[in-house]
C-alpha cells in the first residue's frame, strides 16, 4: 500500500489545488500514467503515478488546496516487494486519516504585500533621489542627552579610576571627551595620593557655586519666626508615639516652606538661557551635608502635597539613602528650590548660595529661646529666624518678603499643615 | 650603464618572463600581450624571446579567454591572464565570478584553478567614466578568489611569483599611475608574503590604511603631517582579499584613529569593509569615529580638474586626518 | 549535409549494451522525477529523458584521458561517462558521498577522476572552459579530446561564438556537441535564432559542422567518432549537431504552455529506446525475457543507489569551509 502524496514540482512551491482527478478508486495504474491535474502558481501541471497498481481511495477532492507532502490518494501496489514503501508513512497517513482538508490560505496577503510596496514605492519617490557622498550629516543620528565620551578615553579613564562624569566638557567635538581630557585630569588629580570621589565632588561643588556668585544677581531677606505653636503641637502629637513615629519641627517647616511656594512661583523654577520657567509643583531640595565632607542636595518630590507624616518619613528615608549612597538620579537633579538647614550645626542666621539654574534659596538657623514683646509685654518665645536668598532677575524684596510672611503664618497653624 | 633603478612596468616583466623560464606550464594570454607589446609595454619583447605558444593574442573575448585559462589551469597550465583593464573585466564577470571562484568549492574540493589574471585598474589619466573604474572591492567581495594590489616596485617584481605559486585564482591589480615609477632594484626580501600588509611609515598618532595607487599619495600626506606635529602610520592592505586584519588592527589599537584612502567609490567600498572591521574589533581603543576617504559619487570625469575632484588628492587626506585629531584645519 | 551512415563496427552486443545505457538513464531520470516530488531531491531537476541517445552515443567515441564538459542537464551524461550511480544520486540528495560532497547537487556533478567537469549552470559557461582545456591539451602535446556538450540555447550567448572563434583559430582539439532539443527552457528555437541551423553557425567560423538525428543512437555514435578521430589528428574542432527531444518539461516545475501536447506525442513515438527496442525485437534480437532481465538490472542498480543516498550522512557542517581556498601545504 502506498500513499500518494501532493507532489513538489520546485522548491517555490508551497502548495498545489487538485483541479481534476483522471481516476477514481478501482481504477488500475500504470506508471507514468496521468492521475491528476495540480494547479500551482506557473499553472497546471500533470501528476503522474511512479507504479503500477490499482487506486484504492482518493484522499482529497477536486479543488482541494494542500500543502506539498498531504496524502492525497491511495494505491494497491502490483508489485508489493517495492522497495521505498516507507511504512512510516503509512502509519502518518492512519493517522491523518481524520486530518481536516487544510483550509485556503488567503490570497490576501500578497495582495496586501503587493500594496504596500507600492505605497512605499510613491512615498520613496516624493523623498528625494538616494542621497550618498556630500549629504551624508551625522547629527540624523540619535542626539542623546548622553556625555559623548570616546571609547579610547573611557578605557583609559576606567583604568585610572577617574570618573570621567564628573568632567565638565571635554575638548573633542560636541564637547566630548578624548583621551587627551583623561589624560589631563590624571595628570590634575596626580598631586592627590588618591583619587577619591570626595574630591572630585568639591570640585564639582566649587564649579557649581563660584558660578552661582558669578552669574546670579542674589539679594538677601530674613525674618525670625516664632515657633511656640509648632512645638506646642508637636509635643502634643507626639506624646504617645515612639520615637520612629514622631514628627520633628523640620518637617512642619519644609512643609510650611512648600505650600507657601506654590503661590510664589517666582521663587520656584529654573532660569536657563536668560529665561525663566516656574515650576507648578515644589520639589523642595533638602540640602544634606555628608559625613565625608561634601553636600549633597535631595529633592522631596511634590512637597506641597505631602502631609507631615509622609513628608517626615521621606526625609528619614532620604538622608539614610544619602549616607548609603542610595539616592535615585530624579531626586538628584529635579529640585526646583533648596532648604539648607544648619539649625543643628548651631547658626543663628545663613545667608545661602544659590544652587543654579534654582532661583531661591532658604537657610534655616537653630531654634533659640529669646526675649520677645507682645502688646508691650516682654515674654519668652522660640523663634527661628529664616533667610530667603533670591535671584533678583527674577524677583525682588517686595515678594521675598511677602514669601516669608506666608511662611511664617502657615507656622502658626501647624495642625493645618498635617 | 645598467640604471639602479627599476620602473613598475619593467618589474613585472622580468617577473613574468623569469616566471615564464623556470616553469614551461606559465603562459601569458591576453588582448595585445603580444605582438603590440602589451597596452601598458609590459610585455615588450616576450614574444620574441618566447614564441606565439606561450604570449598568445586573443581576439577581443574577454569572457571567452578568461574562461579559457581557468580551463587551461584545469588542464594543468599555469596560465598569466591579462584582462587589459578592471573595465573590460565586466564582460568576464561571468567565468570568474561564477567558475574561477566556485569550481573548488562546488565540486566538492576536486577542482584547482591555479590561475593569475593581471588587471590594470584605476583613474588619473583623465581617460573618463567607462576607463577610469576602481572595481577591486567587487573582487574582494568573492570567496574562492584572491586579491592583490601590489604598490612597489618591490611587490610588482615579487608579488606575480608568489601569486603563480598559489593553487588558487589570484587576481593583480595594477594601478595606471604606478607604471612610470621607478625604485632602486629590489631584492626579495622588500616583499614580504603576499597575504601580509606593510607598514609602510611607522607613527603613532593615526593610521592611515591604503592600497594600491593612493599609496604614494597617502605616503605624501603623512609627510605633510609630519612638518604639522602628527607622526602618522601608513599601513600599505597590499593583500585585499584575504586582508591582514592583524597588522590592521596592532595600528589601529596602536594609534586610536584610522582614515582608510581607498580610490572606489564611498558606498560598498572596500574601505567600508575596513572601517566595519576597526569598528567590531578595535572599538574600545577608538578615540574618534572610523574614516574613509573614498572618490565622490560621481562617474570618472574627463576634464582635468574634474577628474582631480572626484578622486582622493593629497590635501583631503590631510585635512579628514587633522579633523579625526581634533586639530584646526589650517 | 547528412553523415555518411558508414556503420561503425556494431554488433548486437554493443547494440544491447547501448540499449541498456540509455533505459539506464531514463529509468534513473524517473526515479529521480518521483523523489523530486517528495522533497528527497530539492533545488532544480532538469530530465534527460527523451536525448538519451545524444549523451550514450558520443561517450562511445571517447577514451578515458578525454574530457568532458556538460550543463545541468547532465545526470545521463555523467553516467554514461561512467560515474558510479551511487555517487550521482547520493549527491542528488546532497549527502557527503556524493560527487560533489553534497555541495552540487542535481546541476554541478563533478568527477575529476573520470574527467567530468560539470554540470554547469551558466548557460554557455562551459564553452570557454572547454576551449581552455583543449589549448592547454594542445600546449602538452597530448591528443586528447575535450567534448563539450551544451543545448541550442547556448548558441545565443556570446561565449559560444568566442568560443567557437577561439576553437577555430588555434586549431584545438575539441568536440563542441550542440543538443538541439528546439526549446531553450520556454522559448522555442524559430523565435530566438535568426540561423536556425546551428551547425550553419559552426561552418561560418570555419569549423567542421553537420546535424544529425539525435534520437538515433548509432547515428551519434558514428558521427562522433568520425569526429573525433579527425580531432585525434589535430585536424581542429568540430561540432556535432544533435536533433533530439526533451519528452518532460525544462525543469520538474514547467507547466510547458509553450509547446502542444501533440507535438510532444509525435516525438514520443520517434524516441531513441523505443526505435532501438523496436529495431531489436524486430530483429529477434531482444525477447521479452531479455527486456525483462534487463529492467531488473536497472532496477535494481537504481534501488540500489536511493538505498545508498538515503543512508549516507551529510557533509559536517563544520567543514563548511573546506575548499573554499586549498588547504595550506596542497
Amino acid at each position: 500500500m502506498k500513499i500518494l502524496t501532493m507532489p513538489s514540482f520546485g522548491a517555490d512551491m508551497a502548495v498545489g489545488t487538485i483541479v481534476k482527478w483522471n481516476v477514481k478508486p478501482g481504477d488500475h495504474v500504470s506508471k507514468g500514467d496521468i492521475i491528476a491535474s495540480i494547479e500551482t502558481m506557473k499553472g497546471l501541471i500533470d501528476m503522474e503515478v511512479f507504479n503500477d497498481g490499482i487506486i484504492t481511495a482518493l484522499l482529497a477532492g477536486e479543488g482541494d488546496e494542500l500543502e506539498i507532502g498531504c496524502p492525497i490518494a491511495e494505491l494497491q501496489l502490483k508489485n508489493e516487494e517495492y522497495s521505498n514503501n516507507r511504512p512510516e508513512k503509512i502509519e502518518e497517513s492512519v493517522n491523518s486519516q481524520s486530518v481536516e482538508v487544510q483550509p485556503k490560505p488567503k490570497p490576501a496577503v500578497s495582495h496586501e504585500v503587493a500594496s504596500n510596496s507600492s505605497v512605499s514605492q510613491n512615498i520613496s519617490d516624493e523623498v528625494s533621489r538616494v542621497l550618498t557622498d556630500e549629504k551624508v550629516k551625522s547629527g540624523d543620528s540619535l542626539n542623546t542627552q548622553r556625555p559623548k565620551i570616546s571609547p579610547a578615553a573611557r578605557n583609559k579613564a576606567e583604568k585610572l579610576g577617574i570618573d570621567w562624569r564628573q568632567l565638565t566638557q571635554g575638548t573633542g567635538p560636541d564637547g566630548a571627551v578624548l583621551l587627551d581630557d583623561i589624560n589631563i585630569a590624571d595628570k590634575r588629580s596626580a598631586s592627590d595620593s588618591v583619587k577619591d570621589p570626595s574630591s572630585m565632588m568639591r570640585e564639582a561643588i566649587a564649579s557649581t557655586v563660584s558660578r552661582s556668585k558669578r552669574d546670579i544677581p542674589h539679594y538677601y531677606l530674613q525674618l525670625d519666626m516664632v515657633l511656640d505653636n509648632t512645638l506646642t503641637w508637636l509635643n502634643h502629637y507626639n506624646a504617645d508615639l515612639p520615637p520612629s513615629k514622631r514628627i520633628l519641627s523640620n518637617a512642619v517647616i519644609y512643609s510650611a516652606i512648600a505650600r507657601a511656594l506654590i503661590s510664589f512661583p517666582m521663587f520656584n523654577g529654573f532660569y536657563q538661557d536668560g529665561h525663566y520657567q516656574s515650576s507648578d509643583t515644589v520639589h523642595l531640595g533638602n540640602a544634606i551635608s555628608l559625613r565625608q565632607g561634601g553636600l549633597m542636595v535631595v529633592a522631596i518630590h511634590d512637597a506641597q502635597h505631602l502631609g507631615l507624616v509622609e513628608l517626615m518619613e521621606t526625609i528619614k528615608d532620604q538622608v539614610n539613602r544619602a549616607k548609603n549612597g542610595g539616592l535615585r538620579m530624579s531626586e538628584m537633579q529635579d529640585a526646583t528650590v533648596t532648604v539648607s538647614n544648619l539649625g543643628d550645626r548651631g547658626c543663628d542666621t545663613i545667608q545661602s548660595i544659590i544652587f543654579p539654574p534654582q532661583v531661591a534659596i532658604i537657610g534655616i538657623g537653630r531654634q533659640r529661646t529669646v526675649p520677645w514683646v507682645i502688646d508691650n509685654m516682654v515674654t519668652s518665645k522660640t523663634i527661628v529666624s529664616m533667610g530667603l536668598a533670591a535671584d533678583h532677575r527674577v524677583s525682588d524684596g517686595h515678594s521675598g518678603a511677602r514669601l516669608l510672611n506666608k511662611i511664617n503664618k502657615l507656622l502658626q497653624t501647624p495642625e493645618r499643615l498635617v | 650603464m645598467k640604471s639602479h633603478n627599476l620602473t613598475y612596468r619593467e618589474a613585472l616583466k622580468i617577473a613574468i618572463s623569469e616566471a615564464m623560464r623556470h616553469d614551461k606550464r606559465v603562459f601569458l594570454m591576453g588582448e595585445d600581450v603580444g605582438n603590440y607589446g602589451g597596452c601598458y609595454a609590459v610585455s615588450k619583447g616576450l614574444l620574441e624571446e618566447f614564441g606565439t605558444d606561450r604570449v598568445i593574442d586573443t581576439p577581443l573575448s574577454e569572457s571567452g579567454f578568461v574562461g579559457a585559462g581557468i580551463g587551461a589551469a584545469i588542464g594543468g597550465m599555469r596560465p598569466i591572464i591579462e584582462v587589459m583593464t578592471v573595465n573590460f573585466s565586466l564582460l568576464a564577470l561571468d567565468q570568474i565570478v561564477n567558475n574561477g571562484a566556485t569550481l573548488r568549492h562546488m565540486s566538492g574540493n576536486q577542482i584547482s584553478v591555479p590561475l593569475v589574471i593581471r588587471m590594470a585598474t584605476g583613474a588619473g589619466k583623465q581617460l573618463a567614466a567607462q576607463h577610469s573604474h576602481s572595481l577591486e572591492n567587487w573582487y574582494a567581495h568573492v570567496p574562492g578568489i584572491k586579491v592583490l594590489a601590489p604598490a612597489t616596485v618591490a611587490d610588482a617584481r615579487y608579488m606575480l611569483c608568489m601569486a603563480l605559486k598559489d593553487p588558487d585564482p589570484v587576481i593583480l591589480f595594477e594601478h595606471v599611475m604606478l607604471y612610470n615609477n621607478s625604485a632602486a632594484i629590489p631584492e626579495p626580501e622588500d616583499c614580504p608574503d603576499m597575504h601580509q600588509a606593510m607598514v609602510r611609515k611607522s607613527g603613532t598618532d593615526i593610521s592611515l590604511i591604503t592600497y594600491g595607487g593612493s599609496l604614494s599619495k597617502t605616503l605624501q600626506a603623512a609627510s605633510e603631517l609630519e612638518t604639522q606635529g602628527i607622526s602618522a602610520e601608513v599601513v600599505d592592505l597590499r593583500c585585499l582579499r584575504p586582508l591582514d586584519t592583524h597588522t590592521l588592527f596592532k595600528s589601529v589599537d596602536k594609534t586610536h584613529r584610522v582614515l582608510v584612502i581607498d580610490e572606489g567609490w564611498r558606498t560598498g567600498s572596500l574601505a567600508g569593509e575596513v572601517c566595519a572591521l576597526v569598528a567590531e574589533h578595535c572599538f574600545w581603543s577608538l578615540d574618534a569615529p572610523p574614516n574613509r576617504l573614498c572618490s565622490k559619487e560621481v562617474p570618472i570625469p574627463y576634464s582635468q580638474h574634474l577628474e582631480r575632484a572626484a578622486t582622493p588628492q593629497i590635501e583631503q587626506i590631510v585635512e579628514a586626518a587633522l579633523i579625526l585629531l581634533n586639530r584646526d584645519v589650517t | 549535409m547528412n553523415v555518411d551512415n558508414s556503420k561503425v563496427h556494431m554488433d548486437i552486443a554493443h547494440l544491447q549494451f547501448l540499449f541498456k545505457q540509455m533505459l539506464r538513464i531514463r529509468r534513473f531520470e524517473e526515479k529521480c522525477a518521483e523523489l523530486y516530488t517528495q522533497e528527497k531531491i530539492r533545488g532544480f531537476l532538469h530530465l534527460y529523458i527523451g536525448e538519451e541517445a545524444v549523451a550514450v552515443g558520443v561517450m562511445q567515441a571517447l577514451k578515458n584521458e578525454d574530457a568532458v564538459f556538460a550543463t545541468y542537464r547532465e545526470h545521463g551524461h555523467a553516467l554514461a561517462r561512467g560515474l558510479s550511480m551511487d555517487k550521482v544520486m547520493a549527491e542528488m540528495f546532497g549527502k557527503v558521498t556524493g560527487s560533489s560532497r553534497g555541495r552540487g547537487g542535481s546541476m554541478h556533478i563533478f568527477d575529476v577522476e573520470k574527467r567530468f567537469y560539470g554540470g554547469n549552470a551558466i548557460v554557455a559557461g562551459a564553452l570557454p572552459l572547454a576551449v581552455g582545456l583543449a589549448l592547454a591539451n594542445k600546449i602538452q602535446k597530448k591528443h586528447d579530446v575535450v567534448v563539450c556538450f551544451f543545448g541550442e540555447g547556448a548558441v545565443a550567448e556570446g561565449e559560444f561564438h568566442e568560443s567557437l572563434n577561439l576553437a577555430q583559430l588555434w586549431q584545438l582539439p575539441i568536440l563542441f556537441v550542440c543538443e538541439n532539443n528546439g526549446y531553450a527552457m520556454g522559448t522555442a528555437l524559430a523565435i530566438s535564432e535568426s540561423e536556425q541551423h546551428v551547425f550553419r553557425k559552426a561552418q561560418s567560423y570555419g569549423l567542421r559542422a553537420h546535424s544529425i538525428d539525435g534520437m538515433n543512437v548509432v547515428e551519434v555514435e558514428s558521427a562522433a567518432t568520425q569526429y573525433c578521430q579527425i580531432i585525434r589528428k589535430g585536424d581542429g574542432p568540430c561540432l556535432l549537431e544533435c536533433n533530439t527531444y526533451r519528452f518532460r518539461g525544462h525543469s520538474m516545475f514547467d507547466t510547458q504552455l509553450y509547446r502542444e501536447s501533440d507535438e510532444v506525442e509525435s516525438w514520443k513515438s520517434k524516441g531513441p529506446i523505443i526505435k532501438l527496442q523496436r529495431w531489436l525485437e524486430a530483429n529477434g534480437k531482444l525477447s521479452s525475457a531479455e527486456l525483462k532481465l534487463i529492467e531488473d538490472q536497472v532496477a535494481d542498480e537504481i534501488n540500489q543507489s536511493v538505498a545508498f543516498a538515503e543512508s549516507s550522512e551529510v557533509e559536517d557542517v563544520s567543514d563548511l569551509y573546506l575548499g573554499v581556498y586549498a588547504e595550506a601545504g596542497s
